[in-house]
């Protein structure tokens, strides 16, 4: 016969599995707050030193500061993502879990489809010269990203996701201070959430 | 199908298929290398396991191939649904009587 501690310990059991096999936990907050950071030291580089800020959808900077902006966007991302990777894979091993499993891919595929959508339509808008458009476009799909995503994780990514796709469409109509919003949704936006998730889940 | 006195299936007295029925519960369908990395457990041990609640057919199986590597899903048929609904059931009732 088994005792009450036992039933207990099968509802608990029952609990975590669904939430493991269904929901990818191993965010971090950090690599939230440290996305942010890059984002910010990224604006502010591209405002400062490159002289970028687009006020109109057909804006035209100088060649060469345009391809520099590509180079220190794609170190950005590069930055954002390899510290997502290092810092998630740390807190699964933390949990005795994988950080590539069945969940994980799930959650990627899910941001991958409108990431991949909304990259290939900057390219080609970046082709016919409007570039004033990147910033509001890359807010609004990786708002969508996270909001797709947000089924395969913790549910505050979903209201993340939201932000920055709200964001998104301001700062389409706001174009002359796209720049700043990008800013802020990429950066302000990604500390906030980094700093709430680490105090509400890791500490 | 065993039910014990309480309502409580023996079928999910082992920790391991409990641990295949949540994860089914919430899952369309999971191959045996997921359900493994879950649970933490060998593959004689889950490979018994699953046998043995494909047995009572709380679950269905689903073979093919990816490239030439066998991929075997699994699914949690009507019946298994209904029994681990009573389960959870039976499992709450147990507790509550307990705090009471």
């Amino acid at each position: 016969m088994k005792k009450e501690q036992d039933y207990i310990r099968d509802i608990a059991e029952i609990r975590s599995m669904m939430e493991r096999s269904s929901k990818f936990l191993s965010l971090s907050g950090w690599a939230g707050i440290l996305a942010g950071i890059y984002a910010l030291s990224g604006a502010y580089i591209a405002y400062q030193f490159l002289g970028f800020n687009p006020d109109t959808i057909d804006y035209s900077p100088t060649l060469s500061s345009l391809s520099f902006i590509m180079i220190l966007a794609i170190i950005i991302l590069i930055l954002a993502i390899g510290t997502a990777i290092l810092l998630s894979s740390k807190k699964a091993d933390k949990r005795g879990e994988k950080v590539w499993n069945t969940t994980s891919r799930r959650l990627l595929a899910s941001m991958a489809v409108p990431l991949v959508a909304g990259g290939i339509l900057i390219l080609i808008l970046l082709s016919s010269g409007l570039i004033g458009l990147i910033a509001p476009l890359t807010l609004l799909f990786y708002g969508l990203a996270l909001y797709n995503a947000s089924k395969f994780t913790y549910d505050e990514v979903r209201s993340l996701g939201i932000i920055q796709i709200i964001l998104g469409l301001i700062s389409t109509y706001f174009i002359t201070y796209s720049l700043l919003f990008w800013a802020v949704g990429f950066g302000l936006f990604h500390i906030v959430y980094g700093i709430y998730m680490h105090i509400r889940y890791e500490r | 199908m065993k039910i014990s006195i309480n309502g409580l299936h023996k079928a999910f007295e082992s920790r391991i298929r409990l641990g295949v029925m949540s994860a089914l519960a919430v899952n369309d369908e999971l191959d045996f290398n997921a359900l493994k990395e879950y649970l933490d457990v060998t593959d004689g041990n889950l490979a018994s396991h699953l046998k043995g609640l494909e047995k009572e057919a709380f679950i269905g199986v689903e073979k093919s191939f990816v490239g030439r590597k066998p991929n075997t899903k699994y699914f949690m048929t009507k019946e298994g649904k209904e029994a681990f609904n009573d389960h959870l059931k039976a499992l709450e009732k147990l507790i509550r009587g307990v705090a009471e």
